[in-house]
């Protein structure tokens, strides 16, 4: 009885079974914590499906996104995706921006043998879940060492590290940043954690502070690196900040103001790019939404359109051949330098580096893998 | 008589449980995954309503006890996994249920350890302890590299179904309910209604104190190993307080002390969850409301009188 209620009550949508369109799921953290990432991401998304119904759909059908959210909550993720799987029955998942939500839907898709394609989830671990799950970013130890590259290059060799321990993708970013670091010449001088929500970091950088190093490596998420720069300078601290594409958020400049200047985070890709390819995608997107690009649309966008490509090539939506498409993408060019997939179904391509200068994200160069 | 309407009902359950069982291929996958969250939800509700309705000791850590039961049966099973693989179901089954078991009895060891402290401490302050306990377990794992840390366990065995849910969810209310109507267990109510008297009277406050305590915690601990099992990954951040708190929010929605009416609230909250979720971004508020409204009808929960009326001690 229970059950029957539970099914009429939820069947809303004429789900499944329309021959002349294609479902395309995507699940993201529009609300909660993280909901400025999940809100980027399904921009990016929405317009990829978007242009690609004006230019004729793919394969002669029209395309229908179908999106979840899934709160930035934990078990949410396995939730939404099941329901999504169930009931719209998409021939692709495009999700998640954080790792651990992604690791959630991961096996999920697997089992169903829907490929899913990440856009910015960087742990490892995402991709080897199984061979229908794959990601458009670079992962966690490719990021650390242009981190690590980039600071040697400058000549920083006592290098700081703030963690924020709670975040597995700020944990890694660290491990393979020190792995690097350390191979390379570089010594780590002090490491200091905190937890995403904390306010106070006076601590951890007085500590910081005594040890004299060259510049500080604060892997985690844009709220807090905002707080610490600012509190940085308070101590007077000047050396740079170093971050990951954890800091790309307007918020961050919001949030430290002036001193976040002359700090430098590594990302996925910069508006200031003369490429044709992120010119004509800024363009688009302001036009569609009335702001910047940050990176997640960048590559939520890439991951919608590098699928659809994918489509074409495959000439079917069926899963197996779709899923050999997907791997077999070589050189695809992407707003977010040019992708080829390789045997672990992670993406191969280079990383920006990006200074705050004036409030605004100046690129400073390109670091190839 | 009652007796015989106690042992009835948990056959009745454990039936219903082989019977979902048994239909669960029929189902979806979103389906069942409703149907799991419920009965885990069950169980969390029912066992914290023994602490905080029953036994009236206001804890806010039943997150923390659901992770000590969660990363204690993944790591066996984990360690166990190679061996099992090619193992004949039936023993990847039992291995299962023992390494559930050895969560709930880990949980327990907790829950015994934050029952002690609350020998002294009462209300709000036993409710900081216990919130304070809760986050210690969790911050504990989360820098214990052997526990994945941060980034969590991934590629727990699928084990968890329809028919261990609502097998455990039975027992969990079977116990609970019979516990706090037999004559031991009215000194769990006792207790909470007045604690002087109660120790006047000769009963050993503390000892039922601690009691709660640890047969709450051993069906969190059930509870936290059967939502690792399903959905095969997890991490410190998704038992946070913010998970007990939907708890607690259950327990009081349903009526403190009243089993059937947690239970019903549990469920009652898990499809709310689900059938707002057309609301979209609106659902939250959409929640949240709902919450309010029922409050305000009821706010002596669910089925809160449908048990209480019996008793008639004025409040002071």
């Amino acid at each position: 009885m229970l059950c029957g209620l539970f099914f009429s009550g939820c069947k809303k949508k004429d789900a499944a079974g329309n021959p002349d369109e294609i479902v395309i799921g995507e699940f993201a953290s529009l609300t909660g914590a993280t909901a400025s990432f999940g809100q980027s991401a399904h921009k990016g998304v929405r317009m990829a499906v978007d242009e690609a119904n004006a230019n004729g759909g793919v394969l002669g059908k029209k395309l229908r996104l179908v999106t979840e959210d899934d709160q930035s909550k934990a078990g949410e993720a396995a939730t939404v995706v099941r329901r999504m799987i169930s009931r719209e029955k998409p021939v692709a998942i495009i999700g998640e921006v954080a790792s651990s939500r992604s690791l959630e839907a991961a096996p999920i898709c697997q089992q169903n043998k829907i490929p899913m394609i990440s856009p910015a989830s960087t742990n490892p671990k995402v991709t080897e879940t199984g061979d229908y799950i794959f990601r458009v970013c670079f992962i966690d130890p490719f990021q650390g060492a242009v981190l690590a590259k980039f600071m040697l290059q400058r000549g920083w060799k006592n290098a700081a590290i703030l963690t924020d321990v709670k975040q597995d993708y700020a944990v890694g970013l660290t491990d393979f940043f020190k792995d690097y670091f350390t191979k390379n010449g570089g010594t780590i001088v002090s490491e200091q954690s905190y937890s995403s929500g904390d306010k106070d970091f006076k601590a951890q950088l007085t500590s910081i502070r005594s040890t004299n190093p060259e510049a500080i490596l604060v892997a985690g998420y844009y709220n807090e690196a905002g707080l610490i720069a600012s509190q940085a300078r308070e101590l007077d601290i000047k050396v740079p900040l170093l971050g990951g594409d954890g800091w790309d958020s307007p918020s961050l400049v919001e949030v430290a103001g002036d001193a976040m200047e002359g700090n430098f985070f590594s990302n996925h890709f910069s508006a200031e790019d003369k490429s044709p390819a992120v010119q004509s995608f800024l363009a688009k997107y302001k036009a569609k939404y009335i702001e910047s690009p940050d990176a997640m649309s960048a590559l939520a966008y890439d991951a919608a359109m590098l699928l659809f490509d994918a489509m074409k090539r495959a000439g079917t939506t069926e899963s197996t051949a779709l899923r050999d498409a997907i791997a077999s993408t070589s050189g695809f060019p992407a707003v977010t330098g040019n992708i080829t997939l390789d045997a672990n179904r992670n993406a191969s391509k280079s990383a920006v580096i990006l200074q705050i200068q004036n409030g605004k994200f100046r690129f400073v160069e390109t670091v190839a893998p | 008589m009652k007796k015989h309407i106690a042992h009835l009902a948990l056959v009745a359950g454990l039936a219903a449980s082989v019977a979902l069982y048994a239909i669960a291929p029929q189902l979806d996958d979103y389906a069942v995954n409703i149907f799991v969250l419920a009965g885990i939800n069950i169980i969390l509700a029912v066992s914290l309503n023994l602490v905080n309705g029953h036994t009236g000791q206001f804890s806010l850590g039943h997150a923390g006890f659901m992770a000590a039961g969660a990363y204690t049966s993944s790591i066996i099973t984990l360690t166990l996994a190679p061996a099992l693989a090619s193992a004949p179901a039936w023993q990847a089954q039992a291995a299962f249920f023992s390494a559930l078991l050895a969560g709930g009895l880990f949980a327990s060891f907790c829950g015994f350890l934050v029952g002690v402290p609350s020998l002294r401490l009462r209300g709000d302050y036993l409710a900081i302890v216990t919130l304070g306990f809760g986050e210690i377990i969790r911050v504990v794992i989360q820098n214990t590299n052997a526990l994945g840390g941060a980034r969590g366990l991934e590629g727990i065995p699928p084990y968890t179904n329809l028919l261990w849910t609502f097998g455990i969810a039975t027992v969990a209310i079977y116990v609970v309910a019979s516990l706090v109507n037999s004559t031991y267990g009215r000194g769990f109510i006792s207790v909470r209604d007045d604690e002087i008297a109660a120790e006047a009277m000769g009963i050993n406050t503390t000892k039922y104190k601690v009691a709660a305590f640890v047969i709450g915690a051993f069906f969190a601990g059930l509870a936290g190993g059967l939502y690792a099992h399903f959905i095969s990954y997890i991490a410190p951040e998704g038992f946070n307080f913010l998970k007990s708190v939907d708890v607690v929010v259950m327990v009081i929605l349903g009526g403190m002390g009243s089993t059937p009416g947690v239970a019903a609230a549990a469920v009652l909250l898990t499809l709310m969850n689900e059938l707002l979720r057309d609301f979209e971004q609106y659902r939250m508020i959409v929640f949240a409301l709902l919450l309010i409204i029922l409050m305000i009808v009821r706010p002596q929960g669910l089925l809160g009188n449908f048990q209480r009326r019996k008793r008639k001690a004025p409040q002071p």
